[in-house]
């Protein structure tokens, strides 16, 4: 996990876990806009535990920085954990949807566009009378491949979503919620001091 | 999204009538044993200024004149006991005038609950009259906010506020309220929050950390203690001296660790920073082992960070992990509540003498003595002196009163030259630097403090910013003594443009009102003072006064704080003259 780098601005990969509550996103979000860092992507879904939300945020920074930014995340006092992974610790994925006029297709008697889905592992998600709508799920680097290719024959509409990962670390989501348990329960009080 | 509601386990109070969420609000502040409230009541809040009407046997409410008043009074409250400090504004402009404060309380670490009202919930974002968005306002400047709208949710927001606030590093809470919750029924019970799973506010030092630190310690040959707020914060005063004792190591503060440390301990070397000591800024960058203890590395007190303490290895004793290698990279980092780690450390220490380290500072403090501190202190001719006030101040009160600072050239010589001998005593906007603090702050001092002398040091400027709480000083009689050191300048910024751009005075010259007949006109008894050999007299008759007091001293209007570290440079480039 930690192969020394020397500390140039690369891609981070910022997963947070949180409690699910209203104006967290915009909490989180404005530790970045106050340091002028850029947020590549960033995605919000609840994670395998019921009332605990994961973000993914993907950020272009060194290490150091992001390591800083990191802790001013789990200052917020409804972050449970934030971490810090470099892109290769990470499996991750986009989700792309391609816009397509029908019409090339009704006129493709040489199937290129059917190729082009395929070799692309992409696939057909719906088929509307005037439009097509194309799925792919893949890296940046793909999905905007399959954009350029598409591209001659008219694409209307693209989206890509944020990045999603998983690391490729060990730890276990309950058992770390655990472990929060017995660390946020210790206060001052059971400090003893002989005052 | 989530709510938060109280579970009906383990309650304090048994099925009852229902009460409105107004009194509900009361209650709980009565339940975390608030008795002051600093506040000023508008349309959003009116239902819980209605209940407190009600109140006025359990709690004590002061009318301020502005709302930046009652945040800072709140500020100035708690920081002389250590509680939470409690206001209340209503919504849009009452809340926004708030937001000074609490960004102020939040960069110097103090506990706050702001209870603000709000538009009822159906109006949210309809741009309704008063109507702002308060908790996107100060969400970058509180440590945690809520926005209620729900009344069974008061009494859990609440027990959570006062547990956030007060707990770990602590900071400002803001809770806004609907107006439609206010007036809402609910069964009123009250459980304190000791709890919450998502945060940890009192990390444990490793065994490791402590280990480390230990032998670096018993090692060093010219170890150097840095103090900070931290100190105060955890209440381990006693700790750092005997930590101190034992190592024999000399210890500086920062202007926020003022009063931690006592000033007249012999292993005390002073203050630290752009206007701090000589010693302490330049043998920052002699010493071996750096102990920086509850403080953060603030550019005022490091100056260039890529020249400071470079020789040195630095042990960070540090609540909050984020302060942890921010600025200045450590060798042990213990991250914990400074008491506990004082606590675990100072058994791991050996019995040690320094007394020559010790004395390359005393022999600092010769050469400070006579090139800047002779002349500020005991000038014989010319204006009177800010430093030589404050110094009057200082032996006069035997260096055991509160002192209360706004900000500029008479905040930087009372943190020089007032001697403070009793802890918890030194009240100043320090990281961020506002302007109009000390006025309100002092009131909430000596509402908080009724028993100990407490002295405002303000300059003109600063004077001029929160004037109007002369009002809530006359109305409750507040005993506070506020001294203006009147420069008829905006005097530090004249002093940067005076040594950084060619004395072009741009806009920091001030034509002032009559001082004495505002003060007057306040009822409250003023005195100016513009000669050398009336001075004592007249501080003299400040103290003795039983109620509020205003004093005037005409100083110098050009004289400059030295010495002077200039911003981005060496702490040992610091200029004596
Ligand atoms: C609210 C606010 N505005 C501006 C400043 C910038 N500032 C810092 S010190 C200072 C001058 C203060 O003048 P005065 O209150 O007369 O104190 P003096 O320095 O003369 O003792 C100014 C304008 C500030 N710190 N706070
Ligand atoms: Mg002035």
């Amino acid at each position: 996990m930690n192969t020394p780098q020397p500390d140039n601005e690369r891609t981070f990969i910022i997963s947070v876990l949180t409690e699910n509550k209203s104006g967290l996103l915009n909490a989180i979000t404005i530790i970045f806009t106050r340091r002028k860092i850029n947020i590549e992507s960033i995605n919000v879904s609840e994670s395998e535990v019921v009332g605990v939300s994961r973000y993914t945020i993907v950020v272009k920074l060194t290490r150091e920085k992001a390591e800083k930014l990191v802790k001013q995340i789990r200052k917020l006092i409804e972050v449970l954990g934030a971490f810090l992974y470099e892109e290769e610790d990470t499996h991750y994925q986009e989700l792309a949807l391609y816009k397509v006029p029908l019409e090339p297709f009704l006129n493709d008697s040489q199937n290129t566009i059917e190729n082009l889905i395929r070799q692309h592992f992409a696939r057909i998600l719906m088929v509307e009378r005037e439009y097509i709508i194309i799925e792919k799920t893949g890296r940046k680097s793909e999905t905007q491949q399959l954009f350029e290719e598409l591209k001659a024959f008219g694409v209307s509409e693209f989206v890509r979503s944020a990045r999603i990962s998983i690391s490729k670390s060990k730890r276990r989501t309950e058992r770390f919620l655990e472990e929060l348990e017995e660390l946020s329960a210790r206060t001052s009080k059971k400090v003893e001091y002989q005052d | 999204m989530q709510t938060l509601q109280a579970k009906s386990d383990k309650e304090t109070s048994v099925k009852q009538d229902p009460i409105s969420g107004s009194e509900a609000v009361l209650r709980c502040l009565i339940e975390e044993g608030v008795e002051t409230i600093f506040g000023y009541p508008g349309g959003a809040i009116m239902p819980i200024y209605d209940a407190l009407y009600g109140y006025a046997d359990k709690l004590t409410h002061i009318l301020v004149r502005h709302e930046q008043g009652a945040i800072h009074a709140a500020q100035g409250y708690s920081r002389v006991t250590g509680r939470v400090g409690v206001c209340f504004a209503t919504s849009g402009p009452g809340a926004t005038n708030l937001i000074t404060g609490i960004a102020d309380a939040q960069i110097d670490s103090t506990p706050l609950v702001c209870v603000t009202g709000q538009v009822a919930s159906p109006l949210l974002g309809t741009d309704a009259f008063q109507e702002t968005d308060v908790i996107g306002i100060s969400m970058p400047v509180t440590k945690w906010n809520y926005q209620i709208t729900n009344v069974d949710e008061i009494p859990a927001v609440f027990a959570k506020a006062f547990f956030i606030a007060k707990s770990g590093r602590p900071g400002p809470v803001l809770i806004d309220i609907t107006k439609d919750v206010q007036n809402a029924m609910m069964q009123f019970s009250y459980k304190k929050c000791e709890k919450i799973r998502s945060y940890a506010p009192y990390p444990k030092p490793t065994q490791q950390s402590l280990q480390d630190a230990a032998e670096l310690i018993n090692t060093a040959k010219k170890p150097y203690i840095l103090v900070g707020h931290g100190i105060l914060l955890s209440g381990a005063q006693k700790e750092i001296v005997e930590f101190a004792e034992k190592a024999h190591i000399p210890v500086a503060s920062t202007l926020m660790g003022l009063s931690a440390f006592p000033t007249d301990h012999p292993l005390y070397v002073g203050y630290l920073g752009m206007h701090g000591n000589y010693g302490p800024n330049i043998k920052t960058n002699e010493c071996d082992v750096l102990i920086a203890i509850g403080m953060r590395f603030d550019d005022r007190v490091t100056g260039n960070l890529k020249t400071y303490a470079r020789q040195a290895k630095v042990i960070h004793i540090e609540i909050d992990p984020a302060e942890i290698d921010k600025n200045v990279k450590t060798a042990v980092a213990i991250n914990s509540d400074a008491k506990e780690a004082l606590h675990e450390l100072t058994p791991l220490i050996k019995k040690q003498s320094h007394t020559e380290w010790l004395q390359e500072f005393r022999d600092c403090d010769k050469i400070e003595h006579d090139k800047v501190i002779q002349h500020a202190l005991h000038p014989e001719t010319g204006k009177l002196k800010m430093s030589e006030v404050v110094n009057v101040i200082s032996e006069m009160t035997n260096g055991e009163a509160i002192v209360v600072t706004d900000v500029g050239q008479h905040q930087m010589a009372t943190s020089r030259y007032y001697k403070f001998k009793v802890t918890d005593s030194n009240v100043t906007s320090g990281g961020l630097g506002t302007m109009g603090f000390a006025l309100p702050a002092s009131m909430g001092a000596k509402l908080g403090k009724p028993d100990r002398q407490v002295i405002a040091v303000i300059g003109d400027g600063g004077y001029q910013m929160t004037v109007q709480e002369l009002g809530t000083i006359m109305q409750y009689n507040i005993g506070v003594k506020i001294v203006v050191l009147n420069n008829s300048f905006l005097g530090m910024v004249r002093q940067w443009q005076q040594l950084f751009h060619e004395k072009r005075y741009s806009f920091t010259e001030m034509t002032n009102p009559n001082f004495i007949k505002l003060a007057e006109a306040y009822s409250i008894p003023a005195e100016k003072v513009e000669q050398r050999e009336n001075l004592k007299a007249a501080v003299q008759k400040m103290l003795d006064a039983k109620g509020p007091y205003f004093m005037e001293v005409i100083v110098e209007t050009e004289e400059n704080v030295f010495p002077m570290v200039p911003a981005g440079a060496s702490v040992t480039d610091i200029r004596l003259e």
